[in-house]
């Protein structure tokens, strides 16, 4: 009886100090335990697949990558999480993984009442539909009673509604949540069209059984910023997220590759210098190592590297830079100046 | 005898004071962990600005629901949203529930019956659907018709007004008519008739022991009233044909491949649970009622009903009541083959609003109703069967 008297109260004082114990910053608990929580889609080929021999392809697999580079000189320091559309966002608000790079669209509801944030947009997008050729439609306005194809509780869903709405077209949707059991409905013919970012169209395009019997229409229908996320109340985890994949874009622009990246640390330009931490500084404002950008680039190669290797024009997707490409070359990448 | 006064006992040793003593602390235990989980989690929410509260129930959806028993548009509201994909789950689980009961009947009995090929025909059904995963026969019997079934334009025809194709099965339905008004009078009237039929053939039987053909005749009123009045008002009989008209056909009732695989796969897979319990009911009654029942030249259809069904019933209620709540939690499986149940549009909703919290204490709101239904009606009923035993 004594022990429980004094048991009890400690018990519920221990709850109670628990309870004011502030939340340590993302960046020690990444450091903590030696490497990056990130969420992935796990299933779209040139965004993010684990190839046939399991390792772990694409654009935002290379994004993560970026990130850990920057902690830890080692990109492969990631694990990866494979979330669904309906999934990824509670994934990272409950502090599952730490950074979710999972094509997801930035918009103004999720950046402020889910408790989000996002940070530099790492593919610029757009929703198109996908239709068999043989279905002699020619624009996405004749799709009035058609069944569509489309993956539920994304930005998908709901301007595919808004689109059908807005031209006053009568639509019949299928959701499924999964993206592999989406896309075999959709070729076994139990859906007209698919429905979804014109980059993720492509990827599907690429391995369904006859590729050429399928079109995508010309009309894009929304903006898609494809952006990676971090959770809400921590600046400087951000700060380096957000910075990692600026890198990308900058070091293309000054030119820097992979490949001459040894020779670039010569450079007498001074903004190359202060890129690649010769001039120390950037990297103690963000409280990394200063070769975190030059871990950056060598081990994962500079936007334009990232692009061509996972959705580029010799991939299977075929992809031109287009909106995704530097604002030299009219594109929308544009960097902040590094200093 | 020397009767003393009782001593004071002291407090600590008393049983009955240190019970409520106990019972104090285990309260305030309990009530502070709920405080605690409750401001931590708030605090954790406030602390990352997620928004919380259910006012989201009245925003704008924006997303088309695929089937709906209502009127549904996405610029409906979340909370309409919501009540689609609860009707729909409803739907699903009242049809599921009905029909599982009367396969897993006919399977169980069949189990237990004297035909060679029948006892071996329905145990291996048992164990077959038993073992395999309800999640991974949901996916067959969607991939199944999407596979096998013709795209709309080259849809099967079997007979005029009925098509069959991999949209779904569309029906032709008669034109609503004033007249159906009346037939549905007349069946409501029907049924009553037939609840008082009843009543004065058990009276009469039990005065002078003549047997009433109750159920002939009961079948016949249900059935007959309701055409009667549709010929008397004029037989109107104008059909809602479904056509094919650019992409899907249009009118008369559509069967969706989601219902359809949903429904199939929950009941073939339930009645095969449902069927072992009717077995264990009915081999719970001592064979001795059998033979006692055979004996005083019962038919085999009246033994069943009138001696072996009354006794088993006891033991076969409440698992049965289990069984019809795993249908309808399983029935949330549907969001893995496209239909649009509760917890579909519930996930839909968190996804959207962020609210994960709320989402989920409404989607647990909903199942609990459901079971508490459930299983409250199958109290009741078992009530009401129960033998009262001397």
């Amino acid at each position: 009886m004594k022990e429980l008297k004094r048991v009890v109260p400690t018990a519920v004082v221990a709850f109670c100090l628990s309870a004011s114990i502030a939340m340590a910053a993302t960046l020690d608990d990444v450091k903590a335990k030696g490497f990056v929580q990130a969420g992935v889609n796990g299933d779209l080929f040139g965004f993010a697949k684990p190839d046939e021999k399991g390792v772990w392809k694409g654009l935002d697999v290379d994004t993560a990558r970026a990130v850990a580079a920057a902690i830890f000189g080692d990109a492969n320091k990631v694990k990866y999480t494979p979330l669904t559309a309906k999934t990824r966002f509670t994934a990272l608000q409950s502090g599952e993984i730490d950074v979710l790079t999972r094509n997801a669209t930035q918009t103004l509801t999720r950046d402020t009442d889910l408790g989000l944030d996002f940070v530099q947009v790492n593919y610029y997008d757009g929703q198109g539909f996908l239709i068999p050729k043989k279905l002699g439609v020619k624009s996405a306005k004749e799709l009035d009673g058609a069944t569509v194809c489309v993956l539920p509780g994304t930005t998908t869903e709901q301007n595919v509604a808004d689109y059908f709405r807005f031209n006053k077209m009568k639509m019949n949707p299928v959701v499924i949540e999964n993206n592999a059991e989406l896309a075999k409905a959709f070729f076994a013919g139990r859906c007209d069209s698919l429905t979804s970012d014109a980059s993720q169209l492509a990827g599907i395009r690429a391995v369904a059984p006859s590729p050429g019997d399928y079109m995508i229409l010309p009309e894009i229908i929304s903006k898609e910023p494809l952006a990676p996320a971090v959770r809400h109340g921590d600046n400087q985890w951000k700060d380096i997220v957000n910075y990692s994949v600026l890198a990308l874009i900058e070091a293309e622009e000054l030119g820097i590759t992979s490949e001459n990246i040894d020779e670039m640390m010569q450079s007498t330009d001074p903004r190359v210098q202060r890129f690649l931490g010769v001039t120390p500084g950037n990297g103690k404002a963000l409280g990394l190592d200063e070769k975190w950008a030059y871990n950056i680039i060598k081990q994962v190669g500079n936007y334009g590297e990232v692009f061509e290797r996972n959705v580029g024009v010799n991939t299977s997707l075929m992809l031109e830079r287009g909106l995704n490409a530097l604002w030299t070359n009219g594109g929308l990448m544009y960097s902040p100046p590094f200093k | 005898m020397n009767t003393s006064a009782p001593e004071k006992i002291p407090f600590l040793r008393d049983p009955a004071k240190l019970a409520i003593l106990y019972q104090i602390l285990t309260l305030a235990g309990v009530g502070l962990l709920s405080y605690y989980l409750v401001n931590n989690t708030l605090s954790n929410l406030e602390r990352q600005s997620i928004s919380t509260g259910f006012s989201f129930l009245e925003r704008e959806a924006a997303f088309e629901i695929g089937e709906s028993l209502i009127q549904y548009s996405a610029a409906d509201s979340y909370g309409r949203a919501l009540v689609v994909g609860f009707l729909n789950t409803l739907i699903v689980s009242f049809i599921g529930i009905i029909l599982t009961i009367l396969l897993g009947t006919f399977l169980g009995i069949a189990r237990l019956s004297s035909n060679w090929l029948l006892v071996k025909l329905s145990a291996i059904y048992i164990e077959f659907f038993q073992d395999i995963p309800v999640l991974l026969q949901l996916f067959f019997w969607y991939a199944f018709f999407y596979e096998i079934l013709p795209s709309p334009r080259e849809a099967l025809n079997p007979i005029s007004g009925l098509f069959l194709c991999n949209r779904g099965l569309a029906i032709g339905i008669p034109h609503w008519h004033q007249a159906f008004l009346y037939m549905i009078i007349a069946f409501v009237v029907s049924m009553i008739a037939v609840f008082f039929l009843r009543k004065w053939a058990a009276k009469r039987q039990a005065a002078s022991g003549k047997i009433f053909p109750t159920f002939k005749v009961s079948l016949a009123l249900l059935i007959g009233l309701p055409f009667f009045t549709w010929w008397l008002t004029g037989a109107p009989m104008e059909m809602n044909v479904p056509e094919l008209s650019g992409f899907n056909f249009k009118g008369g009732i559509n069967v969706s491949p989601e219902f359809a695989a949903l429904l199939l796969g929950l009941v073939l897979y339930t009645a095969a649970f449902v069927a072992e319990v009717v077995r264990a009911g009915i081999q719970s009654v001592g064979k001795g009622q059998t033979e006692a029942a055979k004996s005083i030249g019962l038919k085999p259809g009246q033994v069943l009903n009138l001696v072996i069904l009354p006794q088993a019933l006891r033991v076969i209620v409440p698992p049965l009541t289990s069984q019809m709540l795993n249908l309808t939690k399983n029935s949330s499986l549907a969001v893995a083959i496209g239909f649009p149940d509760f917890v579909s549009v519930a996930g839909t909703t968190i996804n959207q609003t962020g609210q994960a919290i709320e989402g989920v204490a409404l989607i647990m709101i909903v199942y609990l109703v459901f079971s508490l239904s459930t299983s409250a009606v199958m109290n009741w009923y078992n009530k009401k069967v129960a033998l009262v035993e001397r």
